[in-house]
């Protein structure tokens, strides 16, 4: 499956680039409204942006009562992603929710104060919460990824999101400070890839997780590395904002691709044809 | 939307004072209401650049670009029979129903205002630049009252008018406290130009908004 990553897409605004998509992730909805960081929130780098968003997103209740039943209107498979700032805000967040495909849970943003809940504990929480189908994102900043999806694993997730961006800075070479107001930012785009291929190849290895791959994918070549690295499914972030039309042209790119191996050929195709909604 | 994406050719880039003139081919892409932004790919690099448009002649969509940094450099750098994506129109550009209009602009924020000039009959003009040098640029304007730093447009009559403007950030809050009808255009750092990243939020009626959904175009009250 091709998927947005969360937070790179809103198909309620560009429901033509979500529709080019096997399913929809929403951006990260906390307990409460969040306004997000003051501007300057974005910043470009050699081969990479960062952006200091702060999760901003209309609150759980908004969400539920004014975006839910507007998504479901496109018709298109959806992923909720779940933030907070302990278990409890992402249990409680998962238990009201149904009837959607799955739930990412956020558990890597930059830019924000993380929660004090390890990774663990909030799958767990969320795991006797509801039973939908528990995606933990997870960042590649852990000195020792692979234990902590063991830990997720065992904690009762049914999938892995790997990665999330990695904090980074960029300075304004005027003022010599920082160009995000937030300082730091989270850096991604094809810079990024090496770092989500890692990440992906030592997941794969440590549990039987299924792994939706992401972190500067651009292109067919792309996709083709992070399954061969062991990832079921992979996502599309920072190139939708310069190519609205990317899922589509990754699509095409991916149909006339040719590989030796039979079996790599076959997981590979899944991705060339878009599921029907 | 009706906002497209395309690769189009350059059919050529002219210097306009500190600034160059890109001038495309227009493909399918329709020029939209002036005040409204394309997204250009800028060579070399990841994100696109978002500008409005500057004029319309027939076939060809114009931009002035300030070469502020590596993106513009690299926009500036792009020669007839080149060619680069652009996506657009986006955003919300300026409402044309007025009585007496007055454009004003600053510095680069004099983009918009030549096809807005067309569209609105010529309308009187103030622009203002921070040198002599920029003040050039006033060329895509004709007619258009012409001051130079310490001389501010806001020093102009600009009341009993329909103000419609775009320049750097001082003058439009000045603007905005004098004319409140005023049609401001913004800008904010964009990395796609259609709602997906959130990043060039402003406070907007108290609450940061997305400008590119918003705006750029807004009511100054």
């Amino acid at each position: 499956m091709l998927l947005n990553a969360s937070g790179c897409l809103d198909a309620l605004t560009a429901p033509e680039v979500a529709r080019q998509l096997d399913v929809f992730v929403t951006k990260t909805i906390t307990p409460l409204p969040r306004e997000g960081n003051a501007p300057p929130r974005i910043a470009e780098t050699a081969d990479g942006m960062l952006n200091a968003i702060g999760l901003a997103n209309p609150g759980r209740e908004r969400f539920l009562a004014d975006h839910l039943p507007r998504l479901r209107e496109l018709g298109l498979p959806l992923w909720i992603s779940v933030g907070g700032f302990s278990a409890r805000d992402y249990a409680e967040t998962c238990a009201v929710l149904e009837d959607v495909e799955a739930i990412e849970l956020n558990l890597s943003c930059p830019n924000v104060d993380e929660a004090a809940d390890s990774a663990a504990e909030i799958v767990a929480a969320c795991r006797r919460a509801t039973a939908l189908p528990l995606y933990a994102k997870l960042s590649a900043a852990h000195s020792d990824i692979a234990t902590v999806a063991r830990a997720v694993e065992d904690a009762g997730a049914d999938g892995l999101s790997l990665i999330n961006t990695l904090r980074g800075l960029a300075v304004d070479p005027r003022t010599l400070r920082p160009v995000l107001a937030r300082g730091t930012g989270g850096l991604s785009g094809p810079t990024l890839k090496p770092v989500a291929l890692a990440a992906v190849y030592t997941c794969a290895a440590a549990t039987e997780l299924p792994i939706v791959g992401m972190g500067g994918i651009t292109n067919a070549q792309d996709v083709v590395d992070f399954i061969a690295c062991g990832a079921r499914d992979v996502a599309l972030g920072t190139v939708l904002f310069g190519d609205p039309g990317a899922p589509r042209r990754i699509r095409d790119e991916l149909s006339v691709v040719q590989l030796d191996d039979s079996g790599a050929a076959e997981r590979l195709r899944e991705f060339a044809v878009k599921a029907p909604a | 939307m009706a906002s497209r994406r395309e690769r189009l050719r350059v059919l050529g880039s002219e210097p306009v004072a500190l600034y160059t003139l890109l001038r495309l081919e227009r493909g399918g892409l329709g020029p939209g209401l002036p005040g409204q932004f394309f997204m250009l790919e800028a060579p070399g690099r990841l994100l696109p650049r978002a500008l409005s448009l500057c004029l319309a002649p027939p076939g060809e969509l114009a931009f002035l670009v300030d070469p502020v940094g590596p993106g513009t450099e690299a926009l500036c750098a792009l020669e007839r029979g080149d060619a680069i994506h652009v996506f657009g129109p986006l955003g919300n550009g300026f409402r044309l129903d007025v009585a007496r209009p007055l454009l004003v602009g600053g510095g680069i924020g004099i983009a918009p205002l030549p096809y807005l000039a067309e569209l609105l009959r010529f309308p009187p003009a103030v622009l203002g630049f921070r040198s002599e040098a920029h003040a050039e640029a006033a060329s895509l304007l004709p007619g258009a009252e012409v001051v130079v730093d310490p001389v501010l447009v806001t020093d102009s009559n600009l009341r009993g008018f329909d103000v419609l403007a775009c320049g750097p950030e001082p003058m439009l809050h000045a603007i905005a406290a004098r004319c409140p009808d005023a049609q401001l255009a913004w800008e904010a750092p964009m990395a796609c130009g259609y709602g997906a990243c959130y990043g060039c939020a402003v406070e907007i009626d108290g609450e940061l908004k997305r400008l590119c959904v918003e705006g750029p175009v807004l009511v100054a009250a």
